[in-house]
């Protein structure tokens, strides 16, 4: 069972601050690390696995320094986001080569290669993997040595579906045993698959932790903003406004349209087609004007 | 001190597909120049002094030893697979010396195997010309591979910084300016072949004890600074 401390924690390239007084404690289970691209989520994984020193603050492993410890490589497994691994070897040539770096032999090599299912293809070259290949070895590659604090960086990205749940699968499994997990995601889906427990960042900074389902709460019961186009923009109006879950509405002679505000998302879904059917209106646009992930980020910076 | 895992994969990285060809292609320029100049000129054992002089220890050993020293970390740095290196209880010195080992190693392969070939085509080593040179080869390539190794820890343009110095610094200013002699990895390694042959085709600017001692010190201080460099080797997200 171990612990990451994350104490006070910033980072700054030049004038850039990339990480900014980030404190929190990932312990034993799945930790989803939630954040925009760009939030710095990339920069904090860094630091959590020792390969960049925090400007200020502190990241210790059960009250061991992170940075410039290589004993502590012993407890940590990485599966680092880029693509990049000895490509001229073949599978099982480089998760061997991970194992003996640990001190390990053959034995090892081959149960973390038999834990991802990668036996089938272990003696092709990495270099014809595809990408979900390469992912499950770089798993293989980081749990060699049965490590008790695992960080991915962005582990589903470009996987198919098929793929990603079998990760998922074997995320979880990990959580069970006991090991500490966690991975980064800029998909609110994903996180919301895998994790029980979440960390928010937004341009840096620790925006929301804890318990998935109040954090989700907060994300959905945000008023949500649609702009709406129909052949009667006034009649549906009125029809939508006598329902409590539209909170307003708005009509853009500009646009030729209407901006509606929405506090019951739910609610509000199933209303719009039904009222519309009703009235005999057909809709022409519904289109959400704020769902970009970093207009719902920043409404939970504000709550 | 030294990681078998660790050499292996730096080998199988270096010697990969297309940097064995560059390698290679030096070394077999070489051989072709030598069985042409022996073929046209006959033998003559300063003609052989000034191709494997001019051509094999001025040029050839240097460059390889800018893409063996460089190859053995630049592209893992570059393409970020170190990180599977360093995410290891392994000690960064060992990993920056099994890499110094295997550059040398890769260095005296692709440079002073082929002086010797040279040699002993040009003129059948008369007068020692072509085992003084092969001597100066080997000398050349540890200090080489200790100060391209470093390179490739310091700059991604390891590459261009390495070539400027073997071919500006060491070939242009070493015959401008006789103080940037004292300062050439050439000059030294000339030094110790001259001292090992006794002949006089192959001398050296630099005299035996000062070229030794700046010998051992830059490959020492090299392979220590490049180990510290490791230590603290930045990975930064592609953010």
């Amino acid at each position: 069972m171990s612990t990451l401390r994350i104490d006070h924690v910033s980072r700054w390239f030049g004038n850039v601050v990339a990480v900014n007084d980030i404190t929190m404690t990932v312990g034993p289970g799945v930790t989803g690390l939630l954040g925009p691209n760009g939030a710095g989520k990339s920069t904090l994984i860094n630091m959590m696995g020792g390969f960049l020193s925090p400007s200020t603050g502190s990241v210790t492993l059960d009250g061991q320094p992170v940075w410039r410890n290589e004993k502590i490589y012993r407890h940590i497994g990485i599966v680092p986001e880029r693509e990049a691994m000895y490509d001229v070897l073949t599978g099982r040539e480089f998760v061997l080569a991970n194992a003996e770096l640990h001190g390990l032999g053959a034995k090892a090599a081959d149960r973390a290669l038999a834990t991802v299912e990668m036996q089938y293809a272990q003696d092709r070259r990495i270099s014809t993997y595809s990408k979900g290949m390469r992912q499950r070895v770089k798993m293989a590659s980081a749990l060699v040595h049965d490590p008790s604090l695992l960080l991915l960086d962005e582990p589903f990205n470009g996987m198919d579906p098929r793929q990603r749940m079998q990760l998922m699968d074997l995320l979880r499994r990990m959580g069970g045993e006991g090991r500490t997990v966690l991975f980064s995601s800029h998909i609110l889906e994903e996180v919301e698959q895998l994790a029980a427990h979440i960390e928010v960042i937004v341009a840096g900074r620790h925006a929301a932790g804890g318990d998935f389902r109040r954090i989700r709460r907060l994300m959905t019961d945000r008023p949500h903003r649609y702009l709406v186009r129909s052949s009667d923009d006034r009649t549906l109006a009125a029809a939508l406004i006598a329902d409590p879950s539209t909170s307003g509405i708005e009509v853009d002679p500009k646009e030729d349209a209407l901006l509606v505000q929405a506090v019951d998302f739910g609610r509000f879904t199933t209303l719009l087609p039904r009222v519309a059917r009703e009235h005999g209106i057909r809709l022409l646009t519904v289109s959400p004007s704020d769902e970009s992930l970093e207009s719902v980020f920043s409404y939970l910076v504000a709550a | 001190m030294y990681d078998p895992t660790v050499a292996r994969l730096t080998y199988r990285g270096l010697l990969g597909r297309r940097r064995a060809l560059i390698l290679g292609a030096l070394p077999v320029l070489l051989i072709v120049i030598s069985v042409a100049v022996r073929f046209f000129a006959g033998t003559d054992d300063q003609v052989a002094a000034d191709v494997l002089g001019g051509f094999a220890l001025a040029t050839m050993v240097p460059i390889i030893g800018v893409i063996a020293g460089t190859g053995a970390i630049g592209p893992e740095i570059d393409d970020g697979s170190v990180v599977y290196l360093l995410s290891k209880p392994v000690k960064r010195p060992t990993i920056i010396f099994t890499k110094l080992i295997v550059a040398i190693a890769v260095t005296m392969v692709f440079s002073a195997v082929p002086t010797m070939v040279a040699g002993l085509i040009l003129n059948g080593n008369g007068q020692q010309v072509a085992v003084a040179y092969t001597v100066a080869a080997l000398v050349a390539s540890i200090a080489y591979a200790a100060i391209f190794l470093l390179l490739g820890t310091v700059t991604r343009h390891a590459v261009v910084f390495g070539l400027v110095y073997a071919l500006v610094w060491e070939a242009l200013f070493g015959s401008l300016v006789s103080g940037a002699r004292t300062l050439s990895v050439q000059q030294w390694a000339l030094s110790v072949a001259h001292e090992v042959t006794g002949g006089d085709l192959v001398t050296s600017d630099v005299s035996l004890p000062v070229a030794a001692v700046l010998l051992v010190v830059v490959t020492a201080a090299a392979t220590w600074y490049a180990g510290q460099r490791l230590r603290s080797l930045t990975l930064a997200g592609e953010e």
